[in-house]
């Protein structure tokens, strides 16, 4: 009657991990990650069987390896979920240092596997891909220095966390990487917005961005290539973009039903950037629109109960780390509709990808901890009279 | 906000008073000021994630929607990469008045080796020689084995020679795409159409150019791809103009001439309906303009607009109907006839010295063709006024039809004008024209005086020009022309046609020698006639170069045996086939009675 009236109670002293884990985490972001994997791995069996083909392979090794990967994700992500949130801090910084070292190194010991872009450290079975543990390690990093500054007396965590940021930036620019920058200078500005910037600033970065937009028109062709690209509102059907719109408009409300598909055979990027338009395809808008609704459901939810989170580290590291997810998502997502310019990012847990997945595990895996049901000292607030 | 201070004085007394430690206080307020400090932080921040959560919500909105939107709209086919440039054919067909195909276009290829790349280069030359006869094998191996890089064999071959030369199986053979000008009729209208060639070429297509005829006259427009294919459309009739090439033909040879023409033309219109110029040439295989002789025997020579003729006594009528539209005289006017009749020290005579006696009406003039009372109607009409009224046929200047070759087809006139040249000019000498400016100054008298001016496209209206003598003028011509062939001393009778009521006039003219003065035993011989006489629709024009038939025991060169019978053979083949009804006048009937039971 009690936990009915006034929510589960948060903690009880003494109780098994499992139980605890499980009265507290949120399960609807929980199963809408789960939905989201299991769809990426419906969704692997069409797409990436072409890739198979031309590599040669059995026409299902991509979808094995990311079930390999994809149980090892979520099983990182269980267990890290199942962490409290100051394990979860000392971990992340820890990983952060590592991942920031191997980014730094890339240039000396990685591989670009022939796409000009220096990302990957290969090992024996595969490779990896250490910016994208970098991103959720240093949303956690950046948000206890952040949360630190909040201290009387504390150390000047947002300056420090810029400079970090920035440090990142440039070392993924050099790579060149230009989604997984802007990623994580999102993620910052986003912990920086809820950590409370001054308005006044918020505004001048926003002109900032529209003057350097506008000089980076008038004097990049690449950039203003890619900006009339996107204005056209006729797509060439021979592009990637081009193919992407035509398996949306194919599949329709239902689609042209499993396997029929044909854009996977026309696109590179069908397993990873295009995932989204194999999906609308082959099952329609239906599974679209749900995919659509299960991204929003874990943000959302995550950042309602960060509302109510008291601690300004939890807040602010969960904020990034949702939001980071959302965000990637919805960049995906809207290239393939073309409400965005044409960017190449994966659509978390559904895209192919091992270091993806693991990464999105951990991410996913830290969101949720920091998602916990807490005592928040409502009590206290009521009693206060601040309300909750 | 009132700050509380962090060591308020009054309550450190009291404690150190108490003998308690102050700092205790001091960290009490540190944490109460610092929850103060959370609090109000986490106030901004739920206002600033609330932000956030409707930034995200309205994204994912957005892009469902857009998913939504595109994925109820209609698909784009999407289009292959190719490089051709749509099915329009580069150059447009020319079709004749009833829509039958005269040119069009036919996909073949050129023939090209890349020697680098042969395997074998003596073996193919051997080869190619055998599917090309007119091919030279050795240099075929000197370009193959030199340092070409890129040679040229053949410009056109068929589908058969493709496969033979496919077969060689060669990779430095290569075959560039082309379209090629089809003429399917051949030789039918070869003047009229002249030919095409290829400009610049490339290996994978070829420019086509009129060199001739109408295909030089409409290139731009034949080349055009504004037109979207639309055809040219000529005025000449397909079977007319086959009906009259085969009879002129078959009229040249038993005339014995040298080359022939016929002009077919509406006398309402211009329209061209049948020109034939004889020797004629295909122009799917147009010959070398000659270079040596006399270009006017080369079978490209057009003598229909080109060939600059005197065109002798059917100009008589024009002098007999400019009299009569200037009342001088009418067709009953007794002309003296008397000879000689000297001028200028020369005599003006008669055909082989004729005599008529001293005195014919006009319309005897005509019909009799005599020079002499002819020059004495050309006395009354006067120098001036002959030569306005030559002009104003349209007699002084090139015809203005659209072949390429019409602009050199310029009259010739006398140096001087004066009453001798005005005398032989009005019986058909001492001035030339085109056999195409007759028969536009004929379709005048025929169109009751309007003059036209000749033209190879479709009409679909009468294009009367100015008027330049009467209608009863017109029709008194016309009465004296019927005459020349239906009279009892006409001088065209073999020209009847009976139900088609021929009119017409010959002309005979000595054949000028290029080394001055003229041929005795050579000449052009010319009928300019038109049909039906009493409401006349066509002129025909038909010229033979250098007749000569044995007939009626001697050698007969005139153009009343010679022209004139020519004339009424293809007038009895096209007039049906140009739809005119036959004016049948009921003949005797045998002595029969009918009876019907």
């Amino acid at each position: 009657m009690t936990e009915m009236v006034y929510g589960a109670v948060p903690e009880r002293a003494g109780e098994p991990i499992l139980p605890k884990w499980w009265r507290t985490v949120d399960k609807w972001s929980l199963s809408s990650v789960m939905i989201l994997f299991a769809i990426g791995l419906l969704l692997g069996f069409a797409a990436s069987v072409p890739l198979a083909e031309r590599n040669g392979l059995n026409p299902f090794y991509y979808v094995h390896r990311q079930a390999l990967f994809g149980g090892l994700a979520m099983v990182v992500m269980l267990v890290t979920s199942m962490m409290s949130p100051k394990l979860v801090r000392r971990l992340a910084v820890l990983g952060f240092l590592g991942a920031f070292v191997a980014v730094a190194l890339l240039p000396l010991f990685g591989t670009d596997f022939g796409k000009g872009a220096m990302r990957w450290y290969s090992l024996g079975f595969g490779s990896v891909q250490p910016s994208e543990f970098l991103k959720p390690a240093f949303v956690v990093t950046a948000a206890w220095l952040m949360a630190a500054s909040k201290e009387i007396n504390g150390p000047p965590g947002r300056a420090w966390s810029l400079a970090l940021c920035l440090a990142i930036v440039a070392m993924l620019v050099m790579q060149p990487d230009f989604g997984q920058a802007c990623l994580v200078l999102f993620g910052w500005a986003v912990m920086y917005f809820v950590a409370g910037a001054p308005m006044v600033l918020l505004l001048a970065m926003a002109g900032l961005a529209i003057l350097g937009g506008t000089v980076a028109y008038s004097n990049s062709e690449h950039f203003a290539r890619r900006i009339d690209g996107f204005l056209n509102p006729e797509v060439d059907p021979r592009t990637q973009l081009g193919y992407a719109t035509n398996a949306i408009q194919e599949g329709g409300l239902f689609g042209v039903g499993v396997g029929e598909g044909q854009v996977k055979w026309s696109l590179p990027d069908a397993h990873t950037d295009f995932i989204i338009a194999v999906a609308a395809e082959e099952y329609g808008l239906v599974l679209v629109l749900c995919i659509i609704a299960l991204f929003a459901i874990v943000v959302l939810r995550s950042l309602v109960r960060l509302m109510r989170e008291r601690d300004p580290f939890i807040r602010l590291a969960g904020t990034g780390l949702a939001c980071v997810f959302g965000v990637q998502a919805m960049i995906n997502m809207g290239v393939a509709v073309r409400l965005l310019p044409a960017k190449g990012m994966t659509l978390p847990f559904v895209s192919y990808g091992g270091s993806s997945l693991i990464a999105g595990g951990i991410a996913v895996g830290m969101l949720l901890a920091f998602t916990r049901a807490r005592p928040q000292g409502q009590i206290e607030d009521i009693l206060k009279g601040r309300g909750l | 906000m009132i700050r509380t201070p962090l060591r308020p004085l009054a309550r450190i007394l009291t404690a150190r008073a108490r003998g308690e430690n102050p700092d205790a206080i001091e960290r009490e307020n540190i944490r109460r000021r610092h929850e103060e400090m959370q609090a109000r932080d986490r106030a901004r921040a739920e206002g600033r994630l609330v932000v956030l959560g409707l930034f995200f919500l309205a994204g994912f909105v957005t892009i469902g929607l857009r998913m939504a939107h595109l994925s109820m709209s209609e698909p784009e086919e999407p289009v292959a990469a190719n490089r051709s440039h749509g099915i329009t054919m580069q150059r447009a067909d020319i079709v004749d008045r009833n829509g039958h195909v005269l040119a069009t276009n036919l996909e073949t290829f050129a023939l090209y080796a890349q020697p680098p790349q042969m395997v074998d280069p003596i073996a193919a030359a051997k080869q190619l020689k055998n599917i090309f006869p007119d091919l030279e094998e050795e240099r075929l191996i000197r370009d193959f084995t030199g340092k070409r890089k890129f040679v040229w064999i053949k410009k056109r071959i068929s589908p058969e020679q493709k496969q033979a030369v496919h077969d060689i199986g060669d990779p430095g053979l290569l075959f560039g795409p082309r379209e090629m000008r089809l003429y399917p009729n051949g030789r039918l209208a070869a003047h009229v159409l002249g030919g095409a060639t290829f400009g610049k070429e490339g290996v994978n297509a070829a420019e086509v150019i009129g060199v001739a005829g109408v295909e030089k006259t409409f290139d731009g427009f034949l080349r055009d791809p504004a037109n979207e294919g639309r055809p040219l459309q000529l005025s000449i009739d397909l079977s007319v103009q086959d009906a009259a090439e085969r009879v002129l033909e078959g009229g040249m040879r038993i005339m014995n001439a040298r080359g022939a023409t016929a002009i077919l033309m509406d006398v309402r219109t211009g329209e061209v309906l049948s020109l034939v110029s004889l020797p004629d040439f295909d122009p799917n295989d147009r010959p070398r303009p000659a270079v040596s002789g006399d270009p006017s025997d080369s079978p490209l020579f057009n003598r229909a607009v080109q060939g600059v003729y005197e065109l002798g006594s059917t100009f008589k009528i024009f002098t007999a109907a400019q009299a009569v539209d200037l009342g001088l005289v009418n067709p009953d006017t007794p002309i003296d006839t008397r000879r000689p009749l000297i001028q200028s020290g020369h005599e003006i005579g008669e055909f082989r010295n004729k005599n008529y006696g001293p005195t014919l009406t006009l319309a005897k003039v005509i019909e009799k063709s005599s020079n002499v009372g002819t020059a004495r109607v050309a006395q009354m009409i006067g120098v001036e006024r002959q030569k306005q009224f030559l002009r104003d046929l349209g007699l002084f200047d090139p015809t203005g039809i659209e072949l390429v070759e019409a602009r050199s087809g310029r009259p010739l006139l006398p140096r001087q004008w004066h009453e001798l040249e005005m005398m032989t000019i009005s019986y058909g000498h001492g001035m030339s024209t085109t056999p195409m400016n007759l028969a536009a100054a004929y379709a005048t008298i025929a169109n009751g005086g309007h003059v036209v001016s000749p033209t190879i496209l479709k009409q679909t209206e009468p294009q009367l020009g100015p008027r330049v003598m009467s209608e009863r003028t017109a029709a008194a011509a016309r009465a004296m022309l019927r005459q020349v062939v239906a009279g009892e001393d006409g001088t065209a009778s073999f020209a009847e046609v009976p139900g088609y009521e021929v009119a017409g006039k010959t002309g005979t003219a000595d054949k000028p020698n290029p080394k001055g003065g003229y041929y005795k035993d050579k000449v052009i011989a010319t009928f300019a006639s038109m049909f039906p006489a009493s409401d006349p629709k066509y002129v025909l024009v038909v010229t033979l170069d250098e007749p000569s038939i044995h007939a009626a025991g001697r050698v007969r060169r005139s153009a009343g045996w010679t022209a004139a019978p020519v004339a009424a053979e293809l007038i009895a083949r096209v007039a049906p086939l140009l739809g005119l009804r036959p004016r049948v006048e009921p003949g005797q009937r045998a002595g029969i009675t009918l009876t019907s039971n």
